[in-house]
Formats: C-alpha cells, structure tokens, sequence
C-alpha cells in the first residue's frame, strides 16, 4: 500500500492514495446510480441500498487510507475513537428509524436533516483555523459550508419543533424585514472574513459570530413559514444540508464529497420547485411568506348554506356508488385516520364500489406524506392516483370523500383571482356527483381562505374527528 | 476581472465537477412519480451524509495527546454525521419495504 507509483506536482502518490481516490470516483457513481433507481418504484430499494453501500465503501477506506498532508495514515487510537463515535451514531440512527411511527415522518427526516447541516456546520468551525490566510478559494467554501450547514441545521430543528406541534408560526409583517436585514449582515460577514488578509488565527471572533448569526437566521427563516408551505421548506433545506457538505467536500479536495453533495442539493432543489409549482407559488414567496389574509375576507357575505349528512345517508350514498375517490389531506394524519380509511375502502371495495385515491402534490407536511401514511395502511399502491391523472375522470365520480383536506380542493383555486390560492392546480372535487367533506368543525383551512366547495350544492358535510367518523361509517355500513 | 479569471482558473476542476454535478443531479430525478417523493428525500438526506467522511479526517487526524474543545466538537460531527447517514438511509429502506409489500 506505501509503495510509491509516482509524482503529481511535487507529491509522491502510493497505491493506497491511488486506491482510496479509485474507492471515491466508485461511492460517487453508487450516489447517482443509487438516485437514479430510487426514482422509480420498482427498483427504489435497490437504490437505496446501492448509495449506502458508496457510502460505507467511502468511509471504510477513508479509515483505512487517509493520509494527512505530511503522509502519516490515521494513528490506530484515532481509529478506535472513531469507531465508537460511529457506534454510538449507529445505534441510535438505527434503533429510531426502526422504531419510529410513521406519522412521525415529517419530523425524523427533518431531525435527520438537522443532524447532517450540524456536521457540515461542526467540520467547516473546526476547518477554518487551518485555513491559509489570503487563500481566498479555500476560506470561501469553509465560509459557505458554515452558513449553509448552520442555517439547514437551525431551520431544520425549527421545522421538526413545527411539524410536532412544538412551536407554532409567528408570523409578523415586520419579522420579513428582519430577516432580510439578517441575511444581509450574515452574508456581509462572510465576505468579510473572505476577502480579510488576516490569518484565521486572529479571525476567530469573527467566525464565531458568524455561526451565531447564522444560527439565528435559520430559526428566524423557518419560524413564520405555515404548515402548507412545509413540503417546500423541507425539501428546501434538505437540498441546503447537500450544498453544505459539497463546500466542506472542496475543504478536503474530496471528490465523493462534491459530488455527493451537489446531487442531493439539485435534487432538494428541483423537489423544491415542483412543491412550488404545485402551490403555484414562487420560492421566494414562500420564504417571505404572505400566505393568510389577501383574499381570505373576499366576497364575504352570503356564502349559501351548509347541508350536513347523516351517516346512515352516507353509508347509503357510498354503499350504492360504483366510484369513489377519498382526497386526503394533513386532518388525515393528525387524525391518524389511515388504517380506518383502508377499512373502509376495503369495505366498499367488497361490495363492489371502485374505490381511489386521489393526492395532491402537497397534501400533507412533506412532499410525499399521504403515500407513506396510506403505504403504513397497506392501502396498494395501485388505489393511490396522481392529481393529473384523477381529475379528467373526476365527473364520472360518484361520491368524493374529502378527509381532513381543504385548500387543495378549494375551488377558488379557479374562479377567484382576489383568493391566494388562485391559479393554486387542484383536485377536482367539486366535479363528482356528490361530496362528502369530512371536517372537525366549520373552521377554515390552513391559509385562512374561504372553501366555497363547502357551500356546494352537491357537499354534504360530515363533522367530527376524522377518525371516529370513518369509524361510524364502517360500523354503519357492516350493520346495513 | 483579471480575479475572476484567476480563480476560475484555479479551481476549474471544481467548477467543472459542480456545474456537471448539478446537471446530473436534475437529470437522473426529474420525472420521478409523487408516490416516491418522501423516500427520495429522505434517500438523499442520507447521502448527504457524506459530510461523515469529513468528520472520519478531522478526527482521524487530531492531536489525541491533549483534550481540546475541537476534539469534542469532532467526534460530535462524526456521532451527528452518523446519525444522518445510517438514520437516513435505514429509514428510507424500511418505507420502501412498505411499499413493496402493498403490490398485488
């Protein structure tokens, strides 16, 4: 392994430094091959297991071969040191991604999340003391790996605090232009430390207060972010974490690192923006936040009225269809109604009726919630149908059951220009013969806007807790 | 001017890899269905992990002979490191194990 191949500008290079180069170029292709598979159902496991093999296989020979720059390999006590923080990692990753609920999704992947921009963030702290003072290329991506690793860091334990219900959103006019401020004066710093030609020695102090200026601003970030802007602000800061470990793979000259890194950050990115797209909003509307309000006092005034159902008449209505379509939305997994829904579905299904699926894009806390959830309740994969593949056959629909969803099925989405969500794509809803709308109580969605599918004449509602409801519908319908 | 040319020409094989990076990146998830969206989140969650091999340097290689601050904060990031790529990737494994058994 020491034996000497050859010299690249000045530097001997051994088999060793040639095999854990050829070991990183191997874990780079695993990460794409492994994201390519993971974008399709069939062979997603695959794929998963394929980018963590890279991953292990980098590691282990980073262990194994690393070398320092005056060519000392990694001292055997520092190996076992770094096994037991491994260990410990390990098993803890381990035993909570097992024993997890699956409701709790949003939050241990936002967890997750934290822990990886909290690496990035601990390495580029540690990093910048043997920066080079005036090697600018180097100082700058110690720089970005810190801002970003501590904002996806912060923003990310604010986000799991949101989604467990810990903290709720402050949302102030003003806190917009703090934040602006904020960022600002974050990024100033940064630039400061860049392009000062001090040694990194004297600019400890500055560093510091960079971390806790950026700290400070990944909380602030997050904070006045509502729940259904949630799916855009999780894959956001996924693809931050990404970008962060890219900067301190450059820290390192480590190309398995780079490239890692800039994948995931893409791929956060364009997740990103489908989530954006599919709230027909901008990013930086999102991150400003002005959703509530606007529209919501709209026409006001007479709205129609509400028509209630009774749940014989429901299990009537659906025992006698020959489609339905459940709409989930976020009630559903606050409501842990899932394994109910599948009940049901299973129920109607015996007896004849076709029943669906249909999810939005956004439904839910992250991209992706309602197909975990009804995953969880072993609800077939075929059942659950996208949006754009639902509503074309949304007319020969004969009863729509929304549970626990609003905005995306808010008509206002098409005909009301004054409403935030206009021009928002929706589920069809108010398309299908009849609606039952499933509603703990007259309150408004999560924007605060007005559902006039509501005051439809063809919606009957069904108040209560989402999952007593089904429940009684069950019930009701074995017992006809 | 004459700065930016300086750097670009410095680190042009690093610019080189992100540009092509990003592309791929794009590439290879675009088109993927809303079914998988949560697995390849948390899938890339876990990737982005690779930050541990940093972590594996900083602490493979730090003074042992001495307690410091940094020594701690190293093995804090590799323990963190850990937590993301192990966490992540199990978690993505055992929903799509999910998945799977749905199909008829």
């Amino acid at each position: 392994m020491d034996k000497v191949l050859g010299i690249v500008d000045g530097i001997e290079f051994t088999i060793g430094d040639s095999i854990l180069e050829l070991s990183y170029l191997v874990a780079a292709l695993l990460f794409v091959f492994g994201l390519k598979l993971l974008s399709h159902p069939e062979t997603a496991r695959r794929g998963n297991l394929w980018a963590a093999g890279g991953m292990g296989l980098a590691m282990l020979t980073t262990l194994l071969l690393h070398k320092d720059g005056n060519g000392s390999g990694i001292p055997l006590t520092n190996v076992w040191i770094i096994l037991a923080a491994i260990g410990v990692g390990s098993a803890i990753g381990w035993i909570v991604a097992r024993k997890v609920k699956m409701t709790a999704m949003p939050q241990l992947v936002s967890i997750y999340n934290a822990t990886g921009g909290a690496a990035s963030m601990l390495v580029a702290l540690l990093e910048y003391p043997n920066a080079i003072a005036g090697d600018i290329g180097s100082i700058l991506v110690t720089v970005l790996g810190l801002i970003i690793g501590t904002i996806a860091f912060s923003g990310s334990i604010i986000a799991f605090a949101k989604l467990d219900g810990r903290v709720g959103d402050i949302m102030k006019p003003f806190m917009t232009y703090i934040n602006l401020v904020l960022l600002i004066v974050t990024l100033g710093l940064g630039v400061y430390i860049v392009i000062s030609p001090n040694p990194p020695a004297e600019m400890i102090w500055a560093i510091y207060t960079l971390l806790a200026l950026a700290l400070i601003y990944g909380i602030m970030f997050v904070m006045p972010i509502g729940g259904a802007d949630m799916p855009v602000v999780i894959s956001l800061l996924n693809s931050l974490t990404g970008i962060a470990a890219a900067m301190a793979g450059f820290i390192y000259n480590n190309q398995a690192m780079i490239l890692g890194g800039i994948l995931v950050g893409a791929a956060g990115m364009i997740l990103t923006m489908l989530m954006c797209k599919a709230m027909n909003r901008s990013l930086l509307n999102v991150i400003i936040g002005a959703f509530g309000g606007g529209g919501a006092a709209g026409p006001g005034g007479e709205q129609g009225t509400i028509k209630e159902i009774t749940l014989s008449d429901a299990s009537v209505l659906l025992s006698y269809s020959q489609k339905v379509v459940v709409i989930p939305g976020y009630g559903l997994a606050v409501a842990q109604a899932q394994h109910i829904a599948h009940e049901l579905d299973a129920l109607l299904e015996s007896k004849g009726v076709e029943v669906k699926y249909a999810i939005h894009p956004v439904a839910g806390r992250m991209p992706g919630h309602m197909n975990v959830l009804l995953a969880e309740a072993d609800v077939p994969y075929e059942q659950l149908v996208e949006m754009d593949d639902i509503n074309p056959d949304m007319s020969n629909v004969d009863v729509a059951i929304v549970v626990g969803a609003n905005d995306v099925v808010n008509p206002a989405a098409y005909d009301d220009p004054s409403s935030p969500i206009y021009g928002m794509p929706i589920i069809d809803a108010h398309l299908a013969k009849n609606i039952i709308i499933m509603k703990r109580g007259m309150g408004k969605g999560y924007a605060g806007i007005e559902n006039f599918l509501f005051f439809n004449e063809k919606t009957r509602m069904l108040f209560g807790d989402a999952k007593s409801s089904i429940t009684k519908l069950v019930n009701e319908i074995k017992n006809m | 001017m004459e700065q930016i040319l300086t750097f670009f020409f410095e680190y042009k094989e690093a610019i080189f890899i992100i540009a092509l990076s990003i592309f791929v990146g794009i590439e290879v998830i675009s088109n993927v269905p809303s079914v998988l969206h949560t697995p390849l989140m948390s899938g890339a969650n876990a990737i982005s992990g690779v930050i541990i091999i940093g972590g594996i340097i900083l602490v493979g290689h730090a003074d042992l002979s001495k307690f410091s601050l940094n020594l701690v904060l190293g093995i804090l990031a590799l323990i963190f490191g850990t937590l993301n790529v192990v966490g992540g990737f199990a978690v993505t494994d055992r929903m799509l194990e999910m998945f799977k058994k749905k199909k008829k």
